[in-house]
C-alpha cells in the first residue's frame, strides 16, 4: 500500500467492500448496475465499469451474464482474509511510528492493548 | 460516429488555428476536449461540424469527408456558446426547426429537458437571459439524439444547479442511447468525471490524447525536503514545482512503478494525486 491516489472507480470498489464486509451486502445478493453507480456518482459509465472489474479480479463479484453483477458467497472471507494480511503493515506499523514519534514507550501501548484483551 | 482526422490545417489568413491534427475518437465515448483561448478547440469543433472547411487536411466522420454532406451533417450536432443559435421565434418555433433536421429527434424528451431547465415553451428565444439560452442549446443538442453530438462551451451563462442538471441528462441519455460526445470546457474539474478520454490541444496541435483514468494516473505530486524531493525526481518529467520554505512539491508527470514509490515512502516523500486542472495547465505551458 503505497499508493494514496484515490480514483473514484477505487473510491467506488473500496464502497462495496465495506458493504459485503458490514454484512449489508451479502453473498448471492445482486449490486446496483453501473449504470446505477455512474448516475449516482456523476462519472462515465466505463468508470464505474472499472470498478466492477476489480472486484471481479478480486473475487468479490461475479457476472450473471445477462443479468448483472453478484457478490461472490465467499467475498467476505476473501476481504477479511486481505485485511488480516495487511493488518500488521496497514495498522500496527504505522501506530508504532506514531507512538514513537510522540514518544510514547512501546511498554505502555502493550499495556493498554492487555487492559483492552481482560475487558 | 467514429472520427478521422488527419494533417488537419484551418487557416484564417494569417493565424493557423489547426496546425497539422491527426487522431482518431472511436464511436460511442464521451470525449473531453481541452484547450486554452485560441488554442483552436472551437476551429476543429466547427470543421467536424462542417460549419466551416479546412485548408487541408483531411475531416472525416464515419470514414467520409464531412464537408457539405448533408447525409452527415444532418446526423451531427455542434452546441456552441452562444447557446441555441435560431434566435427567430419562440422555443416552441426553435424545437419546430430541429425537428425538421435532426432524423433522431425526440420531441417528448425536448419537452421533458425544457421542464428539467425551466424554459417556458412560449418564451421569445431573443429575450431570454444567456442562462436560459445556454440550456435551450443543451435541450436542442440533447433531444437530437445525433449519433455525434459536441457541446462546445454550451454550459457558458448556466449557473451551478443547471450544470449539474446538464451533466445528469447528459450521462443519463448517453447510457440510454450510446452515442458520441465531444465536450470542451473550460471547467475541467466539473466535467473530467464525465470524460472516458481526453484530447488537450494547445497552439493547434495535439498535446495529449489519452484515457483519463491513465492520463490522471500520470500525474504525481512528490512533496517533502527540497533535497529528498529533486534526487527522486531527478530524470523523471517534472511539469511544474512549488515552493514552502523548505518543503518543495513537484508535479511528475510519468508512471511510477511500486518500487518508486516504495523508494518515495523509505525517503518520506509523501506521493499524492494531481487534478485534471493542474496537469491541464502544465502540459499547455502553464500561464502566458
Amino acid at each position: 500500500m503505497f499508493d494514496d491516489r484515490s480514483p473514484i472507480y477505487r473510491q467506488i470498489a473500496e464502497r462495496i467492500k465495506a458493504d459485503v464486509l458490514s454484512g449489508t451486502l451479502r453473498g448471492d445478493e445482486q449490486v446496483m448496475s453501473t449504470n446505477q453507480y455512474a448516475a449516482f456518482y456523476r462519472i462515465n459509465p466505463a468508470t464505474a465499469a472499472k470498478a466492477f472489474q476489480q472486484l471481479v479480479d478480486e473475487g468479490v463479484l461475479y457476472k450473471k451474464r445477462g443479468i448483472g453483477m453478484f457478490v461472490s458467497p465467499e467475498a467476505p472471507e476473501v476481504l477479511r482474509a486481505g485485511r488480516r494480511e495487511r493488518f500488521f503493515t496497514d495498522v500496527v506499523d504505522p501506530m508504532v511510528a506514531e507512538a514513537r514519534a510522540i514518544g510514547i514507550p512501546l511498554g505502555e501501548v502493550i499495556g493498554r492493548i492487555e487492559e483492552l484483551e481482560g475487558r | 460516429m467514429r472520427i478521422d482526422v488527419r494533417d488537419l490545417v484551418l487557416r484564417y489568413g494569417e493565424t493557423t488555428a489547426l496546425d497539422g491534427l491527426t487522431f482518431t475518437l472511436e464511436s460511442g465515448k464521451i470525449y473531453g476536449l481541452l484547450g486554452r483561448n485560441g488554442s483552436g478547440k472551437s476551429s476543429l469543433t466547427s470543421v467536424l461540424a462542417a460549419f466551416r472547411r479546412q485548408t487541408s487536411g483531411e475531416a472525416l466522420v464515419d470514414g467520409r469527408p464531412v464537408f457539405e454532406n448533408a447525409d452527415l451533417t444532418r446526423r451531427i450536432g455542434l452546441v456552441r456558446d452562444e447557446g441555441e443559435a435560431i434566435t427567430i421565434g419562440t422555443v416552441e418555433d426553435a424545437l419546430y426547426f430541429a425537428e425538421g433536421l435532426r432524423p433522431n429527434w425526440d420531441a417528448g424528451y425536448a419537452r421533458s429537458l425544457l421542464e428539467t431547465f425551466g424554459i417556458p415553451p412560449k418564451a421569445n428565444v431573443k429575450a431570454m437571459s444567456k442562462g436560459q439560452r445556454s440550456a435551450l442549446g443543451v435541450v436542442v443538442g440533447l433531444a437530437s439524439r445525433t449519433p455525434l453530438t459536441m457541446f462546445d462551451e454550451a454550459h457558458l451563462g448556466m449557473d451551478v444547479p443547471s450544470r449539474q442538471a446538464f451533466h445528469d441528462a447528459l450521462l443519463a441519455d448517453y447510457m440510454a442511447h450510446p452515442r458520441t460526445f465531444v465536450l470542451a470546457s473550460h471547467l475541467i474539474e466539473e466535467a473530467a468525471p464525465l470524460f472516458e478520454e481526453v484530447l488537450i490541444i494547445d497552439r493547434g496541435r495535439l498535446v495529449v490524447q489519452e484515457d483519463a483514468g491513465t492520463l490522471l494516473s500520470r500525474g504525481v505530486s512528490v512533496t517533502g525536503p527540497v533535497a529528498r524531493v529533486d534526487a527522486f525526481t531527478a530524470g523523471l518529467t517534472v511539469l511544474g514545482a512549488r515552493d514552502l520554505g523548505p518543503t518543495r512539491s513537484a508535479m511528475v508527470y510519468g508512471d511510477l512503478d511500486d518500487t518508486r514509490r516504495r523508494e518515495a515512502a523509505e525517503a518520506g516523500l509523501e506521493l499524492g494525486p494531481v487534478a485534471m486542472q493542474e496537469l491541464f495547465v502544465h502540459l499547455t505551458g502553464g500561464p502566458r
